[in-house]
């Protein structure tokens, strides 16, 4: 199990938990990302201090602090 | 067609837009009311509302009003909030007769927890399932009459941008008005767990009774929304406190339990639709890269992409600050037209120079800003309508959140180096109140263009033309200064505000990244007039008055003995110089003389006068007082106020050579220089902190819907001007300058 900012961009992932701040985890959870749910890193913007990812065909951007909160199985 | 009007006794009916952020609902909407559409405002909170009218067959006339993009009912904020209260109709707004829900069909989970929640409230409601045109490109394929049996209300497949579909929909809505009890079918996910229904009900008994909680599935709909919403550090002002420690009390318990409320009942909500997205949503193999792929390849790419953002953000920057100056030429010398005609075709006297030196210039001070403020909403409609804005708040993310902003105020502070005006208006693409207000608080310490006029007039008259090592010009470098100077400031004062008196949570990043799109033209022109009918109409009076009211400083009380002492210097002038260029500039000379003594005996160069005491600390004496005052109305007066306090007459400007050298000779009464290159560079520091501009102070009044912010605003940056004018000036006193 690894967390998603470590996922290497363009590789795909199964979600595990989400922890953090609970206003952080409703909304992830509300925009689909549930235990289950396939995760595709994107990409990394390093500049931005962000990362784009995928979930459900829609495009999101996570901070990298904030996805090291967000636990996934990689390799799915 | 002809429509039967609907009974004269029935209230007009009310129809609300609702639906995930760019999702095509202002397309929708634009479509549908076409130019009926009204801005205001929700009450309490700065988010605007757009309301228009549409005419149905059987209904009549409609209104409808639009309601913020959001993903979820769930709030955390007042602004968010707005969703659920306009859905509901929650006091104080008024609750809708039904509900248009537009889904993106390319994104149709997603889009359908919404839906979930809002059939839950049992509003009637009608699904516009949008953008269908996208759906073949991607490979996907929706069958609409499974999603409408699963989800027990109708959806209409539409284009909103292409415009199809809309008169189904219009015959939908039509429909669901004239029997909204089909338009409800009841909750399609329910909290069946015991544990769940427990605390559903425990949480529904303390619903406060305002909320219109006759309907027990509404009951039900509000008793989720406040296990979602409410916790220690919501911002939900309306919230009862009793019902949020009941929330709390449920969620620890349930917490003791190994429950989690808020996951049972999103994850539910989820489990519904994806157990039955195979009956409605087919998904073709796998695709290859999208066009959006491709362009962002480019435009994230850590290199490439920086160096495209700076060129965009360059060229906005260039449009506003030097596209916009023929323009803004071009109003100057248009109201100078105008004046010119008043003042030949009124007698002279009072009332020809209240109408064209209050009126028709305050008018005028209102216009000049609309081409600033036409290309900066065009060029936010085509970054937001193409979906470049979300990219650009992604790049800027990490320099914005160091200062405790969002991403997203990068475009109004950038535009804040043109003009605060615009840069104000521009937070609006801002969802949080707190990330506005701290960005409105801030971007008025931009250098805008309004000030080059004033350094350029200092710095040329009391900096020598020099080079530093025979290649660096000490003029220019100071130019550059000053503008690093109140970056500088601009982003410590966020950092400081931010974490102080504007405080706030730093929230998530959770932007979505819409692909790209081409701008809708007809939108993004529609948006962009509608924004500055706003400015115009609320902003605009207030400056109007302002102006009108700087005037009446400035030129009351008209003293007669000056002007019949003006006067007969002239009729000498007149008898003894035959007519010629000696004799006009005799009298122009006189002229600018007379105006100089009246603006110096006018209630504001008592004024300047009046303030003597407070400016001398910082090396300035009276007359600059006077300017500072005059600045007020907008800084470069500042350059032409001068030009009057020193009688060299007001059309001068920062290039004169006459007021350069009349600054360079102003000197105390013992004869010591007034402006010595420090009292020069004390002068620019006060020019870039002090808010000595009323435009924005009325920009702001306007935005923030209080006198509060405004006031803050001003106070706040006059004490920081003085303190550090203060510091530049005594500092470099003690140092043995100046
Ligand atoms: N392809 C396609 N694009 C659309 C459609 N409706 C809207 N759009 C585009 O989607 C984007 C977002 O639309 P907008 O109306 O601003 O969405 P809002 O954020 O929900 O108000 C814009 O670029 C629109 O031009 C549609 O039916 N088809």
């Amino acid at each position: 199990m690894t967390s998603l900012d470590l996922l290497n961009p363009g590789s795909t992932a199964r979600l595990v938990s989400i922890g953090g701040d609970r206003a952080f985890r409703c909304r992830l959870m509300e925009l689909g990302l549930l235990p289950g749910t396939l995760v595709r890193l994107v990409r990394r913007v390093d500049v931005g201090g962000v990362l784009e990812v995928e979930v459900r065909g829609c495009r999101l951007s996570v901070r990298h602090g904030e996805a090291r909160h967000v636990a996934v199985e990689a390799g799915a | 067609m002809t429509t039967p009007a609907a009974s004269p006794t029935l209230a007009t009916r009310r129809v609300a837009i609702a639906g995930n952020p760019n999702t095509g609902k202002t397309t929708l909407f634009n479509r549908l009311t076409g130019l009926s559409a009204k801005v205001g405002n929700y009450p309490g909170v700065t988010v605007e509302s757009e309301s228009g009218e549409v005419k149905l067959a059987r209904s009549g006339v409609v209104t409808v009003v639009d309601v913020p993009g959001t993903y979820s009912l769930t709030a955390r904020s007042a602004e968010e909030q707005i969703a659920i209260q306009a859905v509901c109709g929650l006091h104080p707004l008024e609750r809708p007769d039904a509900v248009v829900l537009v889904v993106d069909a390319t994104q149709l989970t997603r889009n359908l927890y919404l839906a979930l929640q809002i059939i839950e409230t049992d509003i009637p409601l009608v699904i516009a399932l949008n953008m269908v045109d996208m759906l073949g490109e991607l490979g996907q394929e929706i069958d609409a009459a499974a999603l409408e049996r699963e989800l027990g209300v109708r959806v209409v497949p539409i284009s909103a941008q292409h415009g199809e579909g809309l008169d189904a929909l219009r015959v939908a809505l039509d429909e669901v008005l004239a029997s909204p009890d089909r338009a409800r079918p009841g909750p399609r996910w329910i909290p069946s767990d015991p544990r769940l229904r427990a605390d559903v009900d425990a949480v529904a008994r303390e619903l406060p009774a305002i909320w219109k909680l006759d309907n027990p599935r509404r009951r039900d709909a509000l008793a989720l929304w406040a296990l979602l919403s409410l916790d220690e550090n919501d911002e939900l002002p309306d919230a009862p406190a009793k019902l949020r420690e009941t929330v709390l009390a449920r969620r620890r318990a349930a917490a003791a339990d190994g429950r989690e409320i808020e996951a049972e009942i999103i994850q539910g909500r989820y489990a519904w639709i994806d157990q039955r997205a195979p009956k409605f949503l087919r998904q073709r193999a796998s695709v290859r890269e999208s066009r959006t792929d491709r362009v962002d390849r480019l435009l994230l790419h850590p290199a490439l992409g920086f160096a495209v953002f700076l060129v965009v953000m360059g060229l906005v920057f260039q449009s506003l600050f030097s596209w916009a100056d023929p323009l803004i030429g071009l109003i100057e010398t248009a109201v100078g037209a105008v004046k010119e005609q008043v003042v030949s075709a009124l007698p002279p006297g009072f009332f020809n120079d209240l109408v064209a030196e209050g009126l028709i210039e305050g008018v005028g001070s209102v216009i000049v800003f609309l081409p600033q403020i036409l290309l900066l909403f065009f060029f936010i409609g085509v970054m937001e309508d193409s979906g470049y804005m979300a990219r650009v708040a992604f790049l800027m993310d990490r320099l914005m959140k160091s200062i405790g902003l969002h991403g997203r105020a990068f475009v109004p502070m950038m535009s804040g180096f043109a003009c605060a005006v615009p840069a104000i208006l521009a937070t609006r693409t801002m969802e949080r109140q707190r990330d506005r207000m701290l960005t409105m608080m801030v971007v008025p310490l931009m250098t805008c263009s309004a000030r080059l006029p004033v350094y350029s007039l200092l710095i040329a008259a009391l900096f020598p033309p020099d080079r530093i090592f025979g290649v660096l010009p000490v003029q220019g470098l100071l130019m550059v200064a000053m503008y690093v100077f109140s970056t500088l400031v601009a982003l410590i004062v966020a950092a400081v505000l931010g974490r102080t008196l504007i405080k706030g949570k730093s929230v998530p990043l959770l932007l979505e990244l819409p692909p790209y799109r081409l701008p809708h033209w007809p939108s993004v022109l529609a948006q962009m007039w509608r924004k500055t009918r706003v400015f115009l109409s609320e902003a605009g009076t207030v400056i109007l008055a302002c102006t009108v009211a700087m005037w009446l400083l400035l030129s009351f009380p008209r003293d007669a003995q000056i002007d019949e002492r003006f006067d007969a210097q002239i009729a000498a002038v007149n008898s003894s110089l035959p007519a010629g260029e000696e004799r006009d500039e005799r009298i122009a000379a006189l002229e600018n003389e007379r105006a100089g003594e009246a603006l110096r005996s006018s209630y504001g160069g008592r004024l300047g006068h009046f303030i003597e005491p407070a400016v001398a600390p910082l090396g300035f004496d009276w007359k600059i007082g006077i300017g500072l005052l005059g600045a007020f109305a907008a800084r470069e007066v500042f350059v032409s106020t001068m030009g009057v306090v020193y009688g060299i007459g007001e059309d001068v400007d920062e290039e004169s050579v006459g007021l350069r050298q009349r600054i360079k000779q102003e000197a105390h009464a013992d004869g010591r220089p007034i402006y010595t290159p420090l009292v020069g560079l004390a002068l620019m520091v006060f020019f870039a902190i002090a808010c000595q501009c009323m435009s924005t102070l009325a920009v702001v009044k306007r935005e923030t819907r209080s006198w509060t912010w405004p006031t803050f605003l001003f106070v706040y940056t006059g004490a920081l001007a003085w303190l550090l004018s203060f510091a530049v000036f005594q500092g470099g006193r003690l140092l043995g300058f100046g």
